[in-house]
């Protein structure tokens, strides 16, 4: 082993709020709270919208597959291949064959957050107890009010843990979107010879936080979400 | 391309990629637009060799010192409960940290190389192997464990003969999706130079072209296909009693 000796702690917190010097840019500083700040947007924006873009694609065709109860192979499938899918090769792929920017990269980041969306929308809505769909079809619902009035909501605990992989997935992958030309907090990471040894661990820092709280704030969201009559349950 | 010394860092990979690329000795690997060059495949698939010993390497290691670590914790929170949430907690935190961000968080610590991408996979499959592992010991029916009571079996025997075999199908399912994952995640490792099947798609600080990310993407998933064949066999194998119909 053979610690990277210029980077410490102190040094990336101080990068991440002050710009600081650089050997490459000819004086000009790198680094600092607005470039920080900048990259941190640019970040959440494409994990936002490649989340989007997964769930538009993904939690109709669960709910519809696992409605009918069909496709289960396929569902389990695309689950399973998905998580096989290696995320460099995506972001690569991207990037020397269609091309970089975020209109590119959005739909990249997506792919790789459908399969755990529709994997575990399916099986949440197969969970549902057939008796309460059978009574909520007595009371006279359509196919389209049971799906919409009982089983997603049923399925929400099941259908959010999916949502939460998609977001870690597509956050992490997001970090390496700079390869394809979208400057995320990855920018750091990848250009170390422009930020230096201190910019790289501001990097890391940044996304390692930037990812937790999106899991927290999914958990929350998860919670609220939730109807009390299942938290009874399950408590 | 900025210095030989990077190259032969990233094992001089990435700079043979752009030779020849650039020498146009094989026009359709040159095509930017071209997906997959068979020419060139057929000439350097020799070239993949050893990234994809390494990754597996890599892999093996990770999941093995992961479920070691995630078994000892679920043994340990199985026999005391109150440990499960903090548990569950410290190993969720460790599976949302992005691999990536990881890598570098720990360069400070233990620096570039294998090390540093070992513990950090073997950190992110601890959730997914600690977690299956207590829902499976969770399932097993009391009945069943107080039939082992009362047929004269001390705890331990109870734990090693009875539980933990019942709980098999759980485990295996816990880590195909560990060790999945990982064989996918192991390609970042490329970026604390640390070898493996990353280095074909990315070298040197560039990304290669579409015919070797195609390759070694392709190499990657069929490692996890198999992989997740041979878990399954083993759990079939390993779990006779499920096998039978009952009557």
């Amino acid at each position: 082993m053979n610690p990277l000796p210029l980077a410490s702690f102190d040094g990336a917190i101080e990068f991440i709020f002050v710009p600081q010097s650089s050997n490459v840019t000819g004086g000009n500083k790198v680094g600092g709270f607005e470039k920080s700040l900048e990259l941190l947007l640019k970040h959440l924006e494409v994990t936002a919208l490649a989340l989007a873009i997964a769930l538009v694609i993904a939690l109709p065709l669960g709910l519809y597959l696992g409605h009918r109860g069909k496709g289960e192979l396929f569902a389990v499938g695309i689950g399973n291949a998905g998580r096989a899918i290696p995320e460099l090769a995506v972001i690569a792929l991207v990037a020397v064959l269609i091309g970089v920017g975020l209109k590119t990269v959005a739909p990249a980041l997506a792919i790789l957050g459908i399969a755990p969306i529709l994997v575990n929308t399916f099986v949440g809505v197969r969970q549902v107890d057939p008796a309460s769909v059978e009574a909520a079809r007595g009371m006279g619902m359509s196919e389209l009010d049971i799906i919409r009035k009982v089983e997603l909501p049923l399925a929400v605990p099941t259908v959010m843990g999916g949502v939460r992989g998609a977001a870690i997935v597509i956050v992490a992958t997001a970090t390496i979107a700079p390869l394809a030309g979208v400057e995320t907090l990855g920018d750091f990471i990848l250009n170390r010879n422009v930020y230096g040894e201190n910019g790289l661990l501001a990097g890391a820092i940044l996304v390692a936080l930037l990812a937790l709280a999106l899991e927290g704030l999914l958990a929350l969201l998860q919670r609220r979400l939730t109807s009390d009559g299942l938290k009874v349950k399950t408590a | 391309m900025t210095s030989a010394a990077l190259l032969a860092a990233a094992g001089d990979v990435g700079g043979d990629f752009f030779r020849e690329r650039e020498s146009g000795t094989l026009p359709c690997q040159a095509d930017e637009t071209h997906l997959f060059c068979f020419d060139w495949a057929k000439e350097n698939i020799d070239r993949y060799g050893t990234p994809t010993v390494q990754h597996l390497e890599i892999v093996l290691l990770s999941v093995v010192i992961g479920f070691v670590v995630a078994f000892a914790l679920a043994l340990l929170a199985h026999r005391r409960r109150s440990l499960q949430p903090p548990l569950l907690a410290a190993t969720g935190v460790l599976y949302t940290i992005p691999s990536i961000a990881f890598f570098f968080l720990l360069l400070p610590v233990t620096g570039f190389g294998r090390d540093t991408a070992i513990i950090v996979l073997a950190a992110y499959t601890l959730q997914i192997i600690y977690r299956n592992t207590i829902l499976g010991l969770a399932n097993v029916p009391d009945s069943v464990k107080d039939a082992a009571r009362g047929m004269g079996f001390t705890n331990r025997q109870i734990l090693w003969k009875v539980e933990l075999p019942l709980a098999i199908p759980e485990i295996i399912a816990g880590l195909r999706v560990a060790v999945v994952s990982t064989i996918a995640i192991a390609t970042l490792v490329v970026f604390i130079n640390a070898g493996g099947l990353g280095t074909q798609m990315y070298g040197s600080g560039n990304l290669t072209f579409p015919t070797s990310i195609v390759i070694a993407a392709a190499i990657v998933m069929a490692m996890a296909l198999v992989s997740d064949l041979v878990l399954v066999t083993v759990q079939r194998l390993s779990t006779p009693w499920r096998r039978v119909r009952p009557a």
